[in-house]
């Protein structure tokens, strides 16, 4: 089965406005900036971008054009604002943030990747101790306070735990190191992070690699994420990025 | 709160070289962003692994010059080079990790904590948010064996960080064991906060002004060690 596309604009261009769309990466490593240039310039409206741990403070100039352009509804992430208080008033996705035109929604880290990770194994929701004791475990966190639905807790063998609903977004925009003509990855290093996870959540996940393979020249040993979730791949060069969320 | 005296003690390096004498060898050890990170500079050659919740285990010392990779970062953000036998695996797998109880010990930054073992570290309320930065720290004090917090003593004006009662939104409670500032070597016990070392040339009653809850004095209180 052969899913590598022409252009990385044809692997994007069914994606219609209010799609929410997994964006992996862990602050600037293993982020798919080229599918987050190609939606800017698709110009798609009302996106929910559903991340693990800032990836968009990573690929800041993608953040920033997104919500200059007022292509964003709302984020899901663990850490999604700027350490310095003083340069978080600067940021126009904070400054979105805070007069509730963006919806930021969070979640702590480990419970991000379980949420997709069991979105994309069929399991609905699951108990986690994470955040019991904390605002995690009253509700949703978000700052649009007419969404901060309660959540559910449990006892189990005299401890607490908090029910938490996986996500399965529409799409996944992953970047893998190498991948085949079948959409076996491989990722480099640290850069796997969210990428597999959110792979395997999607209904549709779209890959970028920075060296597209033959079938078979990656060893069934060495797939990361089989060829089974992935459904869309493209072929780009090796980005240039600084490492820093400053 | 009015205006206190800051005192002066150990510096943000000296802080992480009295936790790194605190880990044993032969542990699975994970560092929150801070003095924490900074840790990392004093255990090389000591038989602990480093965990990065990123998905890596073997983290090696902070990467310089021709050894930087782009695809090679610790959860700070900081680009890191690999030791042999190191180990990468995905978010799912490294948060698997960290609740399933296999990390011995996590240290983590606070802004504030009190004599139960309570600590607030992901939302300062100044900031006007309601919505804030929680990274993996719940994920740590959920799963981690043992959680230390290495912090500063007090603010940066000199106000109370040992707390009676959390005013910030609480990160866990009660998980906190053992407490290193610039200043003491707080263990946090059922019976209170127990003072075990203190600065060079500051008295248990100096260390109290600075701290709002009662502090125990233990009986073989000394000097900060390394």
């Amino acid at each position: 089965m052969d899913k590598v596309y022409p252009g990385i604009d044809e692997a994007i261009a069914d994606i219609a406005d209010g799609a929410m769309i997994a964006i992996p990466g862990f602050f600037a490593c293993g982020v798919p900036r080229d599918l987050l240039q190609a939606i800017i310039r698709k110009g798609t409206k009302d996106l929910t971008l559903t991340c693990g741990c800032g990836p968009l403070l990573g690929a800041a100039d993608e953040l920033r054009t997104l919500v200059q352009n007022g292509q964003l509804k709302k984020v899901i992430d663990s850490y999604g604002l700027f350490r310095s208080a003083s340069k978080g008033m600067q940021d126009p996705f904070e400054q979105a943030v805070r007069a509730g035109e963006i919806e930021f929604e969070v979640y702590p880290m480990g419970t991000m990747a379980e949420k997709y990770r069991a979105g994309g194994a069929g399991i609905p929701a699951f108990y986690t101790p994470t955040g019991v004791g904390s605002v995690i475990e009253e509700g949703i966190v978000t700052n649009i306070e007419a969404n901060r639905a309660p959540k559910e807790t449990r006892v189990i063998d005299g401890e607490e735990y908090v029910l938490e609903y996986a996500l399965k977004p529409d799409y996944a925009f992953v970047h893998a190191y190498v991948g085949d003509h079948e959409g076996n990855l491989r990722y480099a290093k640290t850069a796997r992070n969210f990428n597999h996870v959110m792979a395997t959540a999607a209904r549709i996940t779209i890959a970028e690699v920075e060296s597209l393979v033959e079938t078979g020249e990656l060893e069934g040993e060495d797939v990361h994420t089989a060829g089974i979730y992935v459904h869309r791949i493209i072929e780009v060069p090796r980005p240039q990025f600084a490492i820093t969320i400053d | 709160m009015s205006e206190k005296v800051k005192l002066k003690g150990l510096s943000r390096e000296l802080i992480a070289l009295r936790v790194a004498k605190e880990l044993e060898d032969g542990t699975y050890v994970n560092l929150g962003i801070g003095i924490p990170t900074l840790i990392s500079d004093w255990i090389e050659g000591r038989d602990i692994t480093l965990q990065s919740e990123i998905g890596m285990l073997k983290t090696g010392p902070l990467a310089s010059g021709d050894d930087i990779d782009q695809d090679l970062i610790n959860a700070s953000c900081q680009p890191v080079t690999a030791l042999p036998g190191t180990s990468y695996f995905d978010i799912a797998e490294s948060f698997g990790m960290i609740r399933g109880g296999h990390i011995d010990v996590a240290v983590m930054g606070a802004l504030q904590i009190n004599a139960r073992g309570d600590y607030a570290g992901w939302s300062n309320p100044a900031r006007g948010l309601f919505v804030g930065n929680i990274g993996g720290s719940m994920d740590l004090c959920a799963g981690a064996r043992k959680l230390y917090i290495a912090m500063e003593h007090t603010t940066r004006d000199g106000q109370y960080k040992i707390v009676k009662e959390l005013s910030y939104p609480a990160t866990a409670m009660g998980m906190v064991s053992m407490l290193f500032t610039d200043l003491a070597v707080i263990e946090i016990t059922p019976k209170g906060m127990v003072l075990k070392e203190l600065f060079a040339g500051l008295t248990p009653e100096d260390i109290q002004s600075v701290t709002e809850p009662k502090l125990i004095i233990s009986p073989d209180l000394s000097e900060i060690e390394f």
